[in-house]
């Protein structure tokens, strides 16, 4: 309810003068607002991984994905590709201040092994995207500051400044660039510890479903430390396909495939 | 090749396997591949303990997975064979089935039929509790290889946690080195020889039950276990021949355990603990300990893990394995590159003063396919009343290439 009067505030002129700590968090609160309902969600993810002499190498995951009210996503990660992982299994249960709780399968021995908080700044599966990048984006996970608004490639975008408010985050703070029209976010900035910038996100090729829920199917990021860089392509995305929270239950990675 | 062919227990075993190859084959237009075929060798530092055995040995590996999943994922079959033949040790070589499987998967309950892997257990220095499947000591003597087991299981997720039932027939025995195999006892374990205190011998059916349940962060599992108990007793006596050799004696056991592991922000927790009577005087025993990981250590993507745990074992000295009262230090290193690289190295050292054990595993992918391991274990000060006093000449160095499917 706080949160909408703050939305009405920010949109109705001639309001009292908005600060930008509270500009941003209304835009970060009508983002959440947009993209909640959906339910549940499957999908197909290829990357590639360049290194700077531009050497490829391919991962293949199935990701499904539960929305649960008033708490953090639940997501459960199945490797296909490179093949000595195949089978693997990252199961996920965020939530928005609280540490994730993760476990991680392991077929070879059939073992389910809790994972460390702390493995959420590490890279997944040897890429340029962390953990914390690939999780679900809850409006508490971060303090907020509006910074500008901004023509970004032709389209018309708000600009954020974003500091994790959850521990063990390898990021002093994020700049993300909104779309008005879809409110989703083209393109993210990364800072490490040292305040330099450690990565950019550019994310294209949205599309919408449900009639409501905007996807990005390309998600390209760039290390500017290192020169390398992950490509990420979405496939067959599908939504509201019968999942509960027992198929995201601990136990339900024993089964995986 | 002189393998000791696999046991893979009665008519029931045989039946069900014979049930799962034939879901294979009706689904065969879909069969998912997985797997692998390996080249492993292994080098040994110091001249052998006994006649016959030898410096070095290679053996030939393959684990090739055929699974189909129907389209609504209710319905699973899988099969898993398992081969190794080895150029030192013919009952080294052998022939297993790791998995054989039909599941059905609803959404409150889950039925396996066949022959499986159950894991169950937190620790990394010992796999304590973890009693369904057999130990293929053979392949590893850190006990982390598993036989396959015939089964009925039962899951039932309810909100109170999910309990699992288990039918177990067809006890699989403990693999063993043979006579010119490395990292044996001494004298050598007779395994044509065993012995049963049922007298339904290896037709014993085995009962199991567990329950699991997540608090937060930490999951917890209580289970017992009743049957044909997975670790022998090791009698020693004399062969048809009149040469001193071990007898592996199964006795009916009775075990509880309690198994937890738990994380909180850098630290994971890990505690195994079980009662087990039948074998001889009732005893506990435990492993507990912890796992702290320093995330990008130094400035880089790599995570250090460092663990520490605690076995005990409440049999002492008379106790068939060396964990009696030892202390575990190790260290975890993964790269997280794209290679997917990690080292572990590792000690489990009695502090009791009767030797250590040095132990490094480090393993990365080659291409996209191929994956190399290195593991490395050497033996110090192993006193002669230990069990296991013959492997102070059995350090040795393995590498392993596998193939990935």
């Amino acid at each position: 309810m706080a949160s909408a009067l703050l939305l009405a505030c920010a949109l109705l002129p001639g309001a009292r003068a908005e600060s930008p700590v509270e500009k941003g968090l209304a835009i970060a609160t009508e983002m959440h607002r947009r993209d909640s309902g959906w339910g549940d969600q499957r999908a197909d993810m290829v990357m590639i991984l360049r290194n700077r002499q531009g050497q490829e190498s391919r991962r293949e995951i199935r990701v499904v994905t539960l929305e649960v009210a008033d708490d953090g996503d639940k997501s459960l990660t199945i490797f296909d590709h490179p093949p000595d992982v195949k089978g693997t299994a990252f199961l996920s249960h965020t939530h928005p201040l609280m540490p994730d709780d993760q476990w991680l399968y392991l077929p070879a021995l059939k073992r389910v092994k809790r994972i460390a908080s702390v493995h959420k700044s590490g890279p997944f599966m040897g890429s340029e995207f962390a953990y914390e990048d690939l999780t679900s984006q809850e409006v508490e996970k971060y303090r907020y500051r509006w910074l500008r608004d901004e023509v970004l490639d032709g389209r018309e975008t708000m600009v954020l400044e974003r500091v994790p408010a959850y521990e063990h985050s390898g990021y002093t703070r994020q700049v993300v660039w909104v779309d008005r029209i879809m409110w989703q976010p083209l393109k993210v900035e990364y800072y490490d510890r040292k305040q330099t910038l450690l990565k950019t996100l550019e994310l294209g090729e949205y599309r919408q479903y449900l009639d409501r829920y905007w996807r990005a199917l390309r998600m390209h990021m760039r290390n500017h430390q290192t020169g390398k860089s992950t490509q990420l392509e979405w496939r067959d995305l599908a939504f509201r396909t019968g999942l509960d929270e027992r198929d995201f239950d601990h136990s339900a990675l024993r089964r995986v495939r | 090749m002189p393998a000791a062919p696999a046991r893979s227990g009665g008519p029931a075993v045989r039946c069900l396997a014979a049930a799962a190859a034939l879901l294979v084959a009706g689904t065969a237009q879909a069969l998912e591949l997985g797997g692998y075929l390996g080249l492993e060798a292994r080098g040994f530092l110091h001249r052998p303990a006994f006649a016959g055995q030898r410096h070095d040995d290679l053996s030939l590996l393959a684990r090739p997975e055929l699974w189909h999943v129907t389209e609504d994922g209710r319905h699973t079959v899988a099969i898993t064979p398992f081969l190794r033949a080895d150029s030192a040790d013919g009952r080294r070589s052998h022939f297993d089935l790791r998995e054989a499987l039909y599941l059905r998967a609803e959404d409150r309950w889950e039925l396996r039929v066949g022959v499986d892997t159950v894991f169950w257990g937190a620790a990394e220095s010992r796999h304590l509790v973890d009693v369904i499947n057999q130990t293929d000591l053979v392949e590893n003597v850190d006990g982390e290889d598993k036989l396959g087991q015939p089964m009925v299981a039962l899951a039932l997720k309810r909100d109170f946690g999910v309990v699992d039932l288990y039918l177990l027939p067809g006890f699989r025995e403990r693999t063993f080195p043979g006579r010119r195999g490395r990292l044996r006892t001494d004298p050598v374990v007779d395994t044509d020889a065993a012995r049963y205190e049922s007298g339904a011998g290896r037709g014993h059916v085995d009962l199991a039950v567990r329950w699991s349940r997540t608090f937060g962060a930490f999951d917890v599992g209580l289970a017992h276990f009743m049957g044909t108990g997975r670790e022998p007793t090791l009698l020693p006596t004399r062969d048809a021949a009149g040469g001193a050799v071990l007898v592996p004696r199964y006795e009916q056991v009775h075990q509880s355990s309690v198994d937890l592991q738990g994380a909180t922000g850098a630290w994971l927790w890990k505690l195994e603990a079980l009662h087990r009577s039948g074998q001889g005087s009732a005893h506990v025993a435990w492993v507990a300990g912890f796992e702290y990981t320093l995330a990008r250590v130094a400035g880089t993507a790599m995570d250090l893990g460092l663990l520490a745990e605690h076995l005990l074992d409440g049999r002492g000295a008379g106790a068939p394995q060396r964990f009696e009262n030892d202390l575990f230090l190790g260290a975890r290193l993964a790269l997280n590159d794209v290679h997917g690289s990690s080292l572990l190295a590792g000690v489990i050292h009695d502090l009791d003063g009767e030797g250590s054990v040095f132990s490094l595993e480090a393993s990365r992918r080659v291409g996209e396919r191929w994956r190399l391991e290195l593991e490395a274990l050497a033996f110090n000060g192993i006193t002669s009343r230990d069990p296991l006093r013959a492997l102070d000449r059995d350090d040795h160095v393995l590498l392993r290439l596998l193939r990935y499917f």
